[in-house]
């Protein structure tokens, strides 16, 4: 790059202004209880600086940034903004100091508008014709159009995020701190968010940008800070290190790598046959004539994009919407299409729902309570002649946290006060400890980090070695080539035939999930 | 008789719309204060004894409002600070409303009161038809009106109106916005408290000038009802109060007209109407949505 041609702010500031960094942070403690989330926490943020934060699910990376917003106030230690030391009681502080957050769960207003959305983050300001000029300005020009009129219940994931975004741009800020954008969105999208963020970069304006996929922090960060355990651990130029060394940072050994030995197959455990559910839900798929059969000692993933009947293949192999016949799921021999939940459970199934919080575990219950919900009519004596027995489901609460490491602040924490990922290793580990004979699992590691997916993935692969037939249902195809002994497409509520997956590649794959799965089926018909 | 019959309703929907107008404005900011009830029978025996002890009904009014705001800082105390049950304290507050009220109310049972005036503008009030229905209300009838105009204004055209609906839609979003979800919460409910005062004062001063224990005799539960009819819509409400107003009225002309239609049923009414209402509107997700403020009822303590 010639001097002066394509220079920018950015770059300038990052190179003249590299003495007093825009954001310090000291030596910040914060203490929840007896659990220490940050333990004297430093972190330099430069103007005009694309700063990485890293850490796997619970390392503290959350904690800090609501420290460095105003949401939570620190034990000790301090925070210095552009050299001069000051105390954040409030969000609006912060906002007022020029720091702006996009939230990893979004902080919007369902039932208002765009441009009443983002009033409320500007000070004295009503949502007037006016602003909704503005936003439509500030908007279109940094490549996220919005519509100021549209209510946010009525927009996509991306959409919203956008919002977040323009509200956050309009304040002016120096510094946006971003906690997991891309978790949420499409490649296209994520691709789209990255040239906004250079932009914004090259502009002056700072990021910390948290994020677990190691691959987009390569390509976009100036600086990594990683944390592990409430501490930091290392700081890196992240386009000199490769994603192993900085995974290797996060988890702090070796990562575990997951290990498939080879399956022993044993009797047909799973067995759909010509299973047909028209769906009555107008934004529901109807599933066509599905035929499969898993043996114990088997993986079989069933890869596919969102919405081409996942959620309508997992509730008639659940049980939570019965099939049309009786004989269209099998298990273990048995016809189970019109049992319900329980008594498909009673024979020795088990489910994992994709979503984890609101589905797979109540979020203002306690975990033990969690326990007692999918296995009080297993017959392990949970609940017996009406009464439950918390004992029991607090010892399986400590056996199913101590063996996929589930970090938690207190003994029996409520579901929701977990992060993703350990909640996630918890509604996993508490069917895999059951050991069922079937289990059906959807997205097992959606939104997880390195460390807590082979941690997962790892166990799936154990339990199906002891003997139990798998199926997973995944969009991540790495994760699908990772556990599964064969894979299935599904597109369009139909169903390819399972394949081994060592005769199968990425792209193979990638071309039946893009729609090629009926004309094939028609081809060999 | 038309005109006896349009002044009477105008008397019946009054109290409620009084009534359902603060508890709609407590609901958007997601309370759900089920007390009315108690808030409005309590403002009705303080209008009473102060319009009796001063000798001036606008005293009166304005000690139904006062009493009213009083009783709702009960609740408001021990729901948004001690973060109690909503329901469970709401209908304490009913039940704690009605007794007190009887107890405060014991000397001035069977004491005369004295009416609220009317507007009374030469020209105007006289004039056939319309003049008596619509210049000759009390000051009551009116602040009603200018109440639903301004709440809706307030709501759809303010600042403060957007914050309040904020609080009420998502308190954990507005908190880390920075907004004071329990100090918009605390103004919310008192406004409802003063609103359901006012609805009660206006039984005891405006409506029978008299002091009957338990005199609302279900008003307030009716109020709260009209706030679910009308899908947290000011407008909505007026229609709500008004339809329900009639109901009652007519139910009296009926009777006298030797109608044998059972009273019973007209009084169940509101209620009925209420239920129909919740059922189609729950039909409508969309509309539930927008309407409906998420965190009705629901208690928030920052995390911190």
């Amino acid at each position: 790059m010639g001097e002066g041609t394509g220079d920018n702010i950015g770059d300038m500031l990052r190179r003249v202004g590299g003495d007093t960094p825009l954001l310090e942070v000291r030596r910040v403690v914060k203490r929840f209880g007896s659990f220490t989330a940050n333990d004297e926490v430093s972190l330099r943020v430069m103007p005009g600086e694309i700063h990485a934060l890293l850490g796997e699910n619970g390392a503290g990376k959350s904690t800090l940034v609501k420290i460095i917003y105003g949401s939570l106030q620190p034990n000790a230690g301090e925070i210095l903004w552009k050299g001069k030391p000051v105390t954040v009681a409030s969000p609006a502080e912060a906002r007022a100091l020029g720091v702006g957050m996009v939230f990893q769960h979004f902080s919007l207003f369902e039932a208002m508008t765009v441009a009443e959305n983002i009033a409320l983050a500007l000070p004295n300001c009503k949502a007037t014709r006016e602003l909704s000029d503005t936003i439509a300005r500030v908007s279109t020009n940094y490549g996220l159009p919005l519509d100021p009129n549209s209510h946010i219940a009525d927009l996509s994931v991306g959409e919203r995020q956008r919002v977040e975004i323009v509200r956050c741009l309009l304040q002016n800020p120096e510094l946006i701190i971003m906690d997991e954008p891309t978790s949420v969105l499409t490649p296209q999208e994520a691709d789209q968010l990255f040239v906004t963020l250079r932009r914004l970069a090259s502009e002056g304006c700072a990021i910390l940008y948290i994020s677990h996929r190691l691959e987009e922090v390569r390509a976009l960060c100036h600086h990594a800070t990683i944390m592990r355990r409430a501490k930091v651990v290392a700081e890196a130029d992240p386009a000199n290190e490769t994603v192993n060394t900085l995974a290797q940072l996060m988890v702090g050994n070796e990562i575990i790598r997951v290990i498939r030995e080879k399956r022993k197959l044993g009797p047909e455990a799973i067995l759909l046959k010509g299973l047909t559910q028209i769906s009555l839900d107008a934004f529901g798929v109807t599933l066509r004539d599905i035929n499969l059969s898993v043996r114990t000692g088997e993986i079989v993933a069933i890869a596919g994009i969102a919405g081409n009947g996942q959620k309508e293949l997992f509730d008639a192999l659940s049980g939570e919407e019965p099939v049309e016949k009786e004989g269209m799921v099998i298990f273990a021999g048995e016809a189970v299409g019109l049992m319900d939940i329980n008594e498909r459970r009673l024979l020795g199934a088990a489910f994992v729902p994709e979503e984890r919080l609101g589905h797979g575990a109540v979020p203002a219950l306690k975990l033990s309570e969690n326990v007692v919900l999918t296995r009080h009519g297993t017959g392990e004596g949970i609940a017996r002649r009406g009464f439950t027995r918390f004992g029991k489901a607090g010892r399986i609460v400590e056996k199913v946290t101590s063996l996929f490491d589930v970090r938690k602040g207190v003994i029996d924490p409520e579901a929701r006060s977990l992060s993703g990922g350990n909640l996630q290793k918890f509604v996993v580990g508490r069917e895999v400890e059951r050991a069922p004979k079937i289990l059906i699992v959807a997205q097992p590691t959606w939104g997880v980090d390195a460390g807590a997916a082979a941690v997962i993935r790892q166990s799936l692969i154990d339990l199906s070695r002891n003997g139990a037939a798998i199926v997973v249902i995944s969009q991540d195809l790495d994760e699908i080539f990772e556990i599964a002994d064969r894979i299935a497409v599904i597109s369009r509520g139909q169903l390819s035939k399972a394949e081994d997956a060592d005769t199968l590649t990425t792209e193979k794959v990638g071309l039946l999930m893009a729609g090629g799965a009926e004309e094939k089926g028609a081809a060999a018909a | 008789m038309l005109e006896a019959i349009i002044l009477t309703i105008i008397t019946a929907a009054t109290p409620l719309l009084l009534a359902a107008i603060g508890e709609l404005v407590a609901e958007k900011s997601g309370v759900l204060n089920l007390g009315v009830e108690g808030m409005m029978v309590m403002g009705a025996v303080a209008g009473f004894a102060v319009t009796v002890s001063t000798g001036s009904p606008l005293m009166g009014v304005v000690g139904g409002a006062v009493a009213g705001v009083l009783v709702s800082l009960i609740f408001a105390f021990v729901t948004l600070t001690l973060v109690a049950n909503q329901v469970a304290s709401g209908l304490a507050l009913t039940l704690f409303g009605l007794g007190l009220s009887g107890l405060l109310g014991e000397s001035f049972v069977g004491q005369p009161g004295i009416k609220l005036a009317s507007l009374d503008i030469p020209g105007l009030t006289t004039l056939p038809v319309v003049g008596k229905i619509v210049f000759g209300q009390d000051i009551l009838v009116y602040l009603s009106f200018a109440a639903v105009f301004g709440v809706a204004w307030f709501l759809n055209r303010t600042r403060a109106g957007l914050i309040l609906r904020a609080v009420g839609d998502n308190h954990a979003s507005a908190h880390a916005l920075g907004y004071s979800v329990i100090g918009v919460r605390y103004l919310a409910v008192m406004f409802g408290g003063a609103m359901a005062g006012l609805g009660g004062a206006y039984m005891s001063i405006a409506y029978t000038p008299l002091w009957v224990e338990n005199m609302t005799a279900g008003r307030g539960w009716i109020a709260l009802a009209l706030v679910v009819f009308a899908s947290w819509m000011p407008w909505r409400a007026v229609i709500g109060a008004y339809l329900f107003g009639a109901v009652t009225v007519l139910q009296f002309h009926a009777q006298a007209l030797g109608i044998g239609f059972p009273p019973q049923f007209l009084s169940m009414l509101p209620y009925l109407a209420t239920v129909i209402v919740l059922v189609a509107i729950s039909g409508n997700r969309r509309a539930t949505l927008f309407n409906t403020p998420s965190s009705l009822g629901k208690s928030f303590v920052p995390d911190r």
